[in-house]
């Protein structure tokens, strides 16, 4: 999923103050399950954005919705029939989502809630870590299904550094060695051989490199 | 002979190499590139410049390497795939060629996090094993990394780093074995202080032949007091500082620590001397230059042959 944290408040404030009525934007997919930009994280900063804002004597109309996808033209077609009735959008989806609404509404401010992080996955309740860095060529049947590129701190492909000590990360103790991950899983595959192969530089055009990338399914689109 | 490294000259002779390092200085002083040079020569047969050391944006290894390439000292371009793309590197590689730099050393880099600059982009664009190759291709096969030929290949003796003291432990010797596949020609490894386990890593290194597939210049420094052993102990990622050498350091009066630590790296190329498939020695005395030629003395590196 696509990862997020909420701005500090104070940053928030800086962005709605100027209106009086706004449409706080949550969404019900990737931000919902990370605890970010869901429902619940929109009543929570609605009502933590009124308290604040009361207290420095200003007052703010704030409606709450929360789309199934902000992402998706679709959903955000909903919007219609309700958006006049507001002077700006905040957020709480990724940077997809709200580049949505700012395509869809070309007259109306919208402001970002949170901060998109990273494609990751949960590692625990309560902690999610990088997984994928989208670089458009999948290594993982090479590398043990354990990505170097996202999890490796220099993204080497060829092996750990000189800094890999215990299993850990020269960055940081809370970061695993990915090739020490890498290297125990084709151990335990009975696939060390595969890390002899070298792995050639990457084509980084898959990854980015040429420009913002686009999918198009002819067999889809319209 | 693949280049006309004097470096390569040496080792290919049979000769014990020696090489040691200079770290260019944080700013305009090209003065200061040349006291630490002179401290070297006729001491050692080749001099590493570090790129951008401990992500620290220092004077660059090309531009270092060129002022003491003029002192008519032969210097090891150390680049990073840290902090320049391929397209950079190669430029780079192609202007030391034709600046009379014949020997390079391909790192992938500390990682920025420990430097003056921890919010800047990492690169690595490619890795130090994939840089081998470029290298590789660019002298032998005369080609680009893209593909495209080129006129003028520079003809690089390519050196690479190897630390048998991070871990896993049992990758270290395939790691070297994928250097040499990439191309290397020679090795420079991480400062051996744990002389027992660099041995039973060139078991393994002996074990698959790769000791005559590549030169392997084993890495010494002196410390120069208790708190530098410490702080390499404890600080410098995949340094292997064992508690012996520590008590050694406290064991003698602050005012004695200095030669204590020389001694030591001494007594440890004395005994890495001995060990089969050790090519010659690299030896990293930090901001201590003036103390090589000492060492090199003392451990009966000296004269350096001349080629």
């Amino acid at each position: 999923m696509i990862t997020a944290e909420r701005k500090p408040l104070e940053e928030l404030i800086d962005y709605v103050k100027p209106f009086k009525r706004i449409l706080l934007l949550g969404c019900n997919e990737c931000v919902t399950v990370c605890a970010a930009g869901g429902r619940k994280e929109v009543g929570l900063l609605a009502s933590g954005l009124q308290m604040a804002l009361l207290k420095s004597g200003s007052n703010i109309e704030i409606k709450q919705h929360t789309l199934e996808r902000q992402c998706d033209p679709e959903y955000v077609e909903e919007l219609v029939p309700m958006i006049d009735g507001s002077e700006a959008i905040l957020s709480m989806a990724c940077g997809c989502g709200v580049q949505q609404l700012a395509t869809r509404f070309k007259d109306k401010p919208v402001f970002p809630a949170l901060n998109t992080q990273f494609m990751g996955a949960s590692e625990r309740q309560g902690v999610w870590a990088e997984r994928c860095q989208g670089c458009g060529d999948c290594v993982l049947g090479i590398t043990g299904g354990i990505c170097p590129i996202a999890r490796c701190a220099k993204q080497l492909m060829n092996g750990p550094c000189g800094g890999s000590t215990g299993g850990k990360c020269e960055v940081s103790e809370d970061v695993d060695c990915v090739w020490q991950l890498i290297w125990d899983r084709l151990k335990s595959l009975g696939q060390e051989d595969r890390y002899v192969d070298i792995m050639p530089a990457k084509d980084w055009r898959s990854g980015g490199g040429s420009g913002p990338r686009k999918i198009i399914r002819e067999d889809l689109a319209e | 002979m693949k280049t006309e490294s004097k470096l390569e000259k040496i080792l290919a002779a049979g000769h014990l190499a020696v090489t040691s390092e200079c770290g260019p200085p944080r700013g305009a002083l090209p003065d200061q590139v040349r006291e630490k040079a002179a401290y070297l020569k006729g001491v050692v047969d080749a001099i590493n410049v570090t790129d951008n050391q401990t992500a620290m944006v220092r004077m660059s290894s090309l531009a270092a390497s060129t002022i003491i390439k003029q002192e008519g000292l032969n210097p090891v371009l150390q680049v990073v795939s840290r902090d320049r793309n391929r397209l950079a590197i190669q430029a780079d590689i192609i202007g030391a060629y034709a600046l009379g730099i014949d020997t390079m050393l391909c790192l992938s880099g500390d990682h920025t996090k420990f430097g003056d600059h921890p919010m800047a982009m990492n690169v690595h664009d490619i890795d130090s094993m994939q840089m081998i190759q470029m290298v590789r291709d660019m002298r032998d096969k005369e080609i680009f990394q893209g593909g495209a030929k080129l006129k003028g290949a520079p003809k690089m003796f390519i050196g690479a780093a190897a630390n048998p003291f991070a871990d896993p432990f049992e990758l270290r010797v395939l790691r070297l074995e994928k250097k040499i596949n990439a191309g290397v020609d020679f090795i420079q490894t991480q400062c051996i202080f744990n002389v027992e386990k660099f041995e039973r890593w060139m078991e393994g290194v002996r074990a698959r032949g790769l000791h005559k597939k590549c030169y392997i210049l084993a890495g010494v420094t002196p410390c120069k007091s208790l708190g530098a052993a410490r702080y390499m102990s404890n600080r410098v990622p995949g340094m292997d500082v064992p508690k012996d050498i520590i008590e050694r350091m406290s064991s003698v009066p602050k005012e004695k620590q200095a030669d204590e630590g020389v001694d030591i790296c001494i007594e440890t190329i004395k005994r890495l001397k001995k060990v089969e498939g050790v090519a010659g020695f690299h030896i990293m005395a930090i901001e201590w230059e003036e103390k090589v030629e000492e060492i090199c003395e003392r451990a009966g590196l000296l004269p350096r042959p001349q080629i």
